[in-house]
């Protein structure tokens, strides 16, 4: 199994305040991994690092092999790294195939049109709205349009924060259903969540976040055992 | 009659606020800042043509062109040296640079350029054949009404740009690029949009369209000097802010409302046109204080 991402030692501060210290991790390819925590913990900071949004002052950033170091956002999309964000950041004035060809920003021309093809393959909801504004789209409907997005880059590795975040049990159910397919068909992910349980059940591996730092890890289905994690995070 | 011709010269006198207020919006649009420097592009812009046609002989277009170039290039400048690296401070203290810039051009043209008035070539004059006199206008009713060639040429300029920024912005990669940094900042660099870059891209149209508004707007009023393009600036941010910052067709609308408005004022009384412009726009501000085709946005969360 290779490592698609290997993070390691970073620490990460917001003026004066130290949010993330010492972490490490590991994706593989074909992995789901998912970082768990309670709110405030770091979550989304990690991936705001790992995406370029945000940088660590210490440790490093591997992917593919590849020292993400200082390059910029916007060049390490075209590495094959998307970032679902965090209340899904679609563009709410711009139609949702806009939403769809900007996430192909970096693509050449010629292969956009296959690749919203595809998205609307796997959203048909998406398909069916095509022309319309993002702003007048469902929760659910702008996280399916946010996921069709990242995806339009192709990425090897789609980092997903609280994609349940405030959506209906039977979407939530939905959106991890077309993280597993999306697994499935070769996506490796890392996901991060407030919903734990949900998280944990579809994880290879999972990382207990608590104020910054790592404090457990191990098999999905450990995790959900796990006595600490169930009393903090499963709600028993 | 004098209706009528009152209509024409505001409308004129409103496109070039409409081209000054596109500008403004461009840069408020995306970078989300109040660039108050923008007037004195316009003065500079019109600096540049005057000493290209007048001193070195230029073609009246190429020195509109060299113009554009020029505050293309001023306007990239200004951008990289005095607003970048305020990038994530408050937007007082970018205001107050702006602000800062807008003295730091004047003072710098009235160093260079000194203070007394340079009287503006006629660019539009046209010899009639028939009789071998120059024109500068078209008389129609006997008299009753001119329209003179530099007021259709802006007006006609002003509708050609709106036109092609509405498609700029809807139909190209770089232009839908500049909406999606209008909106999210973070979420366009997640796309690989660089959005130091689009907004560079921003500036250089907005200070190219401030240098074709300074040559029309000395076209038809002919007096140029370093303060010249201050009160335009303020008052095309007043338009921009009449439609709705950061609509483009709401630049357009408010722009020519606020000509219009202004030189009808004028004809009523010189004196208090000024400040009949601004009390229109505190009445609208007060009934819709997004402007006339501002949005508002609802976000979900």
């Amino acid at each position: 199994m290779s490592t698609v991402l290997k993070v390691e030692d970073i620490n990460v501060y917001y003026g004066a305040i130290h949010a993330i210290k010492n972490v490490s991790f590991e994706v593989n390819q074909g992995e789901v991994v998912t970082l768990i925590g309670a709110n405030g913990a770091g979550k989304s900071t990690i991936l705001k690092t790992v995406s370029g949004l945000l940088s660590s002052r210490t440790g490093s950033i591997e992917f593919m092999g590849e020292k993400l170091g200082s390059i910029p956002a916007h060049k390490i999309v075209t590495k094959g790294l998307a970032l679902v964000p965090e209340g899904r950041q679609v563009f709410l004035q711009m139609t949702v195939e806009e939403n769809l060809e900007m996430g192909a920003f970096t693509r050449p021309k010629a292969e956009i049109a296959a690749s919203i093809a595809d998205v609307y393959e796997r959203f048909p909801r998406l398909k069916e709205r095509r022309r319309q504004i993002a702003g007048t789209l469902s929760g659910g409907e702008q996280q399916m349009l946010a996921m069709g997005r990242a995806l339009m880059s192709k990425p090897n590795l789609l980092m997903l924060d609280e994609p349940s975040m405030g959506l209906a049990p039977i979407l939530v159910e939905q959106i991890f259903d077309i993280v597993q397919e999306l697994n499935r068909h070769g996506t490796t992910i890392l996901l991060v969540e407030q919903n734990a349980q949900m998280a944990l059940s579809v994880a290879h591996r999972g990382y207990v976040l608590e104020t910054g730092k790592i404090v457990t890890t191990g098999s999905g289905e450990e995790l959900l055992e796990d006595e600490a994690v169930k009393k903090a995070y499963l709600g028993g | 009659m004098s209706l009528l011709s009152n209509l024409v010269n505001g409308i004129s006198l409103g496109s070039v606020y409409a081209i000054i207020a596109l500008g403004y919006t461009m840069v408020y649009g995306i970078a989300k800042m109040l660039n108050f420097a923008h007037g004195d592009v316009i003065m500079v812009g019109a600096y540049i043509c005057f000493f290209a046609t007048q001193n070195f002989g230029l073609h009246p277009i190429l020195g509109a062109l060299l113009a554009m170039v020029v505050c293309t290039v001023l306007g990239i400048t200004i951008e990289r040296l005095a607003y970048k690296p305020l990038r994530q401070a408050p937007s007082l203290a970018v205001l107050i640079t702006a602000i800062g810039m807008s003295y730091f051009l004047q003072n710098s043209a009235l160093l260079l350029w000194k203070s007394d008035p340079k009287v503006f070539p006629t660019f539009f004059a046209f010899q009639d054949k028939a009789t071998g006199e120059m024109k500068t206008g078209i008389t129609l009713f006997d008299g009753g009404l001119t329209i003179t060639y530099v007021a259709m040429f802006t007006v006609l300029m002003c509708v050609v740009i709106m036109v092609g920024l509405t498609l700029f912005t809807g139909k190209t990669k770089m232009g839908k690029a500049m909406r999606a940094c209008s909106e999210d900042k973070a979420a366009a660099q997640l796309m690989g949009i660089d959005v130091n870059f689009t907004i560079s891209m921003t500036f250089a149209i907005g200070s190219a369209l401030a240098a074709i508004a300074g040559v029309l707007l000395c076209s038809s009023y002919q007096t140029l000097m370093p303060t010249t393009g201050s009160l335009p600036g303020i008052k095309a941010f007043t338009a921009a802010v009449f439609g709705g910052i950061g609509s483009i067709p709401g630049a357009f609308l408010g722009g020519i409302l606020l000509g219009v408005i202004e030189i009808f004022a004028k004809a009523f009384n010189t004196q208090i046109s000024d400040a009949v412009v601004f009390a229109v726009l505190i009445v609208v501000l007060l009934v819709k204080p997004t402007g006339l085709l501002g949005k508002t946005v609802r976000e979900k969360v």
